[in-house]
C-alpha cells in the first residue's frame, strides 16, 4: 500500500518514522548472503546461532513426552563436541508446566506462545488471561500476536494498549511480539507495526516476524526492515528492543546469513541470546551438523542428528 | 550468410539442474589433435555435497518407484542414448579414439543400460529368498537399496565405463553422485543431458567433473554416502578405504593399474546389483 493512500493515521505515523526503501533493501540484504566466512568465525557463528535457537514445537499433537525430548535436545542438542544449550524452548501454554519440569532452574528459558497464537482472534479477556495462566505455570517468556485486524484498519491506539494490556500480565516474564509480517503485506507496514509496537513494550522485549503458520515468514528483507526500525527507534530514545525471526529458516547458511544483517546493522551489542533469536525447529539439527562437519571435517549424514531416521 | 558459431558451455548434472562447479573454475578440454574444444566445469568438495544433498531428496521417491516403473525408465534413457549415439561417439572420439571404436563404446553402454532396464523387476527373485527355519516362521529375505553411491570413473572408456558403475546403482533403487573421467569428461556431459530427458527423477544420478585429488577425500569421508564403487589408483584406494572405515561404508573399487575389459559380459549382471544393496531378514509368525 502506497504511503499516498493509506489511511490518515497511517500517513501520519510515517511522516515522523520514514518509510522503507523495498528495492534498497533488497539490494542490501542480498550481499549479506555474499560474505565469506572462514573457519573460526564460522564456528563462532554456528555456536552463537545454537545458543540464540528457541527451540520451537507448535503442533496440535504436541504431547508431554514430545516437550521432554525437545527440552533433552534443548539442554543438550549433540552428545558431543561441546555444543551449548539453545536459549529457549517455545511451546503452547498447555504444554509449560510439563517443560517446566525438565529445563526449571537451567539457563534454557520456557517460551510459551499465547494470545490465541496463531489468529490472536479471541476476545481480549480471554487472551490476557492465557497471559497470565502461561506466567503463573511458568513461562519465562510470551510470544503474543498482535492485532493485525486493528492495524489493517488504521486503529492503532487499540492495537497499542492490547500490546500494553499484556505488558502488563507478562509480569516479570520477557515480552515477544509477532508482528505477523506476510499479513502486513509491505516493508512500510513493517515497520509501522514495529515501530507501534516498540512504543509500549519494555527494553529487553522483543519484536518478531512472524508465528511460523503462514505461507510467507522471515525473509533477510523483513528482518532488515525490523532491525532498521529497531536501530532507529534505539537511535531515537535509548531504549534497546530485541528482534526474534521465526519460520522458514531451516539451514545454517541462512541462520549466519541473518547474524551478519544484525552484526552489519545493530552491531555486537546485539550478537547475544537476550538480543536476538531465531524461532525454528528444524534449524538446530543443521547447525549442529555442520558444527560436527567443522568439528571432525567430515560432511555428516542427517540421521545421526535425530531428524529424518529413515535409511536414506 | 556468415554464421556466428554457438559455442556450448559444458554443465554438470547434479539434482536435475545443470550447474557450473561453486567454484565458478573450469578445466579447458582440448580434443586429441589438440585443438581447444570447451571449459569443462572444474567441481570442488561443495558441489560434491551439494550433489549428496539432491541426491538425499531424490532417494526415498525413487526407491519408493515399483521395480517396473524404475525399468521403463532405464530402458526410455537407452532410447535417449540411441537417438544422440552418433553425438555421443563423437564425444568418445574426442580423447583420440578411432572413430570405429567410439561408435562400438556407444553402442555398448546402449546395451548396458538396456541390460539393467531389465534387470529391475528380476534381481530381487534372484537374491531374495524364503529360508527354511525350525520353528512355527515365515523366514524370508529381501534387498532394499543402500542409498546414495559414490561412484569414481576411470578415465579410459570414459563413457561405458561410468554407465558401468552407475545403472547396477540405480537398478535397485539406490541414488548416484558420479565422479566422471578426469581426462575425457564431456561424454558425461552428455549423459547428462540423455538423463534429464529420460524421466529418471532429477537427483538419482548426480554427474560431476573435476580433479579426482581434491574429490577423493571427500568422497572417501562423507558419511551420508553409503558405499563407493569406483575405478582408482593404489593411493587413491588406500585414502578411499581408511575413510570408508571411518564412516563405515562398503567399497567395491577395481585397480586403475590393471587393464579392465569394460565390454566383458563380466562387467554387467546381478553381482554388480549384489554388491549395491543391502538384505533385510524378516521373521513372521505363522499359524500352526
Amino acid at each position: 500500500m502506497p504511503a499516498a493512500k493509506a489511511p490518515t493515521s497511517l500517513r501520519r505515523l510515517f511522516d515522523e518514522i520514514g518509510t522503507v526503501d523495498q528495492v534498497g533493501i533488497e539490494e542490501r540484504v542480498a550481499t549479506f548472503t555474499t560474505r565469506s566466512l572462514k573457519k573460526k568465525s564460522k564456528v563462532f557463528g554456528l555456536r552463537l546461532a545454537v545458543s540464540m535457537v528457541d527451540l520451537t514445537t507448535l503442533e496440535g499433537k504436541d504431547t508431554p513426552g514430545k516437550v521432554a525430548s525437545l527440552c533433552q535436545k534443548a539442554l543438550c542438542p549433540h552428545d558431543v563436541g561441546d555444543i551449548p544449550p539453545t536459549a529457549a524452548v517455545c511451546v503452547y501454554p498447555a504444554m509449560v508446566k510439563h517443560a517446566r519440569k525438565h529445563v526449571g532452574g537451567t539457563s534454557v528459558k520456557i517460551a510459551s506462545v499465547a494470545t490465541a497464537f496463531p489468529s490472536g482472534q479471541a476476545p481480549l479477556k480471554t487472551r490476557l488471561a492465557e497471559v497470565r495462566a502461561a506466567v503463573k505455570d511458568g513461562a519465562d517468556e510470551i510470544d503474543m500476536v498482535i492485532n493485525r485486524g486493528a492495524f489493517l484498519s488504521g486503529e492503532f491506539g487499540r492495537m497499542q494498549d492490547e500490546i500494553a494490556a499484556v505488558v502488563e500480565a507478562c509480569g516479570q516474564a520477557t515480552l515477544k511480539v509477532i508482528l505477523e509480517v506476510s499479513e502486513l503485506e509491505t516493508y512500510d507496514n513493517i515497520r509501522a507495526a514495529s515501530f507501534l509496537a516498540m512504543r509500549v513494550i519494555r527494553p529487553g522485549d522483543f519484536i518478531k516476524t512472524s508465528t511460523g503458520k503462514t505461507s510467507s515468514n522471515a525473509t533477510l528483507g523483513n528482518n532488515q526492515v525490523m532491525l532498521e526500525a529497531i536501530r532507529d527507534h534505539f537511535l531515537a530514545t535509548g531504549i534497546p528492543i530485541s528482534m526474534k525471526p521465526a519460520g522458514g529458516i531451516r539451514t545454517a547458511k541462512q541462520a549466519l546469513h541473518f547474524l551478519i544483517a544484525v552484526k552489519e546493522t545493530l552491531g555486537d551489542e546485539w550478537l547475544n541470546n537476550r538480543r536476538y533469536r531465531f524461532g525454528a525447529s528444524a534449524l538446530l539439527n543443521d547447525l549442529v551438523r555442520q558444527l560436527e562437519k567443522e568439528r571432525t571435517g567430515a560432511y555428516q549424514a542427517p540421521w545421526n542428528f535425530s531428524e529424518a531416521t529413515e535409511g536414506y | 550468410m556468415t554464421r556466428i558459431n554457438i559455442s556450448k558451455t559444458p554443465k554438470c548434472y547434479v539434482g536435475g539442474a545443470f550447474i557450473r562447479s561453486e567454484s565458478g573454475r573450469v578445466t579447458a578440454l582440448h580434443d586429441a589433435s589438440g585443438a581447444f574444444f570447451a571449459n569443462i566445469p572444474q567441481c570442488t568438495r561443495k558441489d560434491l555435497r551439494n550433489a549428496v544433498e539432491a541426491a538425499a531428496k531424490a532417494g526415498p521417491g525413487w526407491a519408493k518407484r515399483s521395480a517396473f516403473n524404475r525399468g521403463q525408465i532405464l530402458y526410455r534413457l537407452a532410447e535417449m542414448m540411441e537417438a544422440r549415439s552418433s553425438e555421443l561417439a563423437e564425444a568418445v572420439a574426442l580423447g583420440g579414439a578411432s572413430k570405429a571404436d567410439a561408435s562400438r563404446e556407444v553402442a555398448a553402454s546402449i546395451e548396458r543400460v538396456v541390460h539393467y532396464a531389465g534387470w529391475t523387476d528380476k534381481y530381487e527373485q534372484i537374491l531374495g529368498s524364503v529360508n527354511p527355519v525350525a520353528s512355527a516362521h515365515f523366514n524370508f529375505t529381501v534387498t532394499e537399496p543402500m542409498g546414495i553411491i559414490g561412484v569414481i570413473a576411470p578415465d579410459d572408456s570414459p563413457l561405458l565405463a561410468l554407465v558401468s558403475l552407475i545403472l547396477p546403482a540405480i537398478t535397485s533403487g539406490n541414488c548416484v553422485v558420479a565422479l566422471a573421467s578426469g581426462t575425457q569428461p564431456y561424454p558425461s556431459i552428455l549423459l547428462g543431458e540423455m538423463l534429464a530427458t529420460s524421466d529418471l527423477p532429477g537427483g538419482v544420478v548426480n554427474l560431476l567433473t573435476g580433479l579426482r585429488s581434491e574429490m577423493v577425500p571427500t568422497f572417501a569421508t562423507h558419511e551420508h554416502l553409503r558405499a563407493l564403487n569406483g575405478v582408482v589408483n593404489a593411493a587413491d584406494r588406500k585414502t578411499l578405504k581408511l575413510g570408508a572405515a571411518e564412516s563405515v561404508k562398503r567399497v567395491h573399487l577395481l585397480k586403475a593399474e590393471e587393464p579392465i575389459d569394460w565390454f566383458a559380459d563380466k562387467k554387467q549382471g546381478v553381482e554388480e546389483i549384489r554388491a549395491l544393496i543391502e538384505f533385510k531378514t524378516t521373521w513372521h509368525p505363522v499359524g500352526a
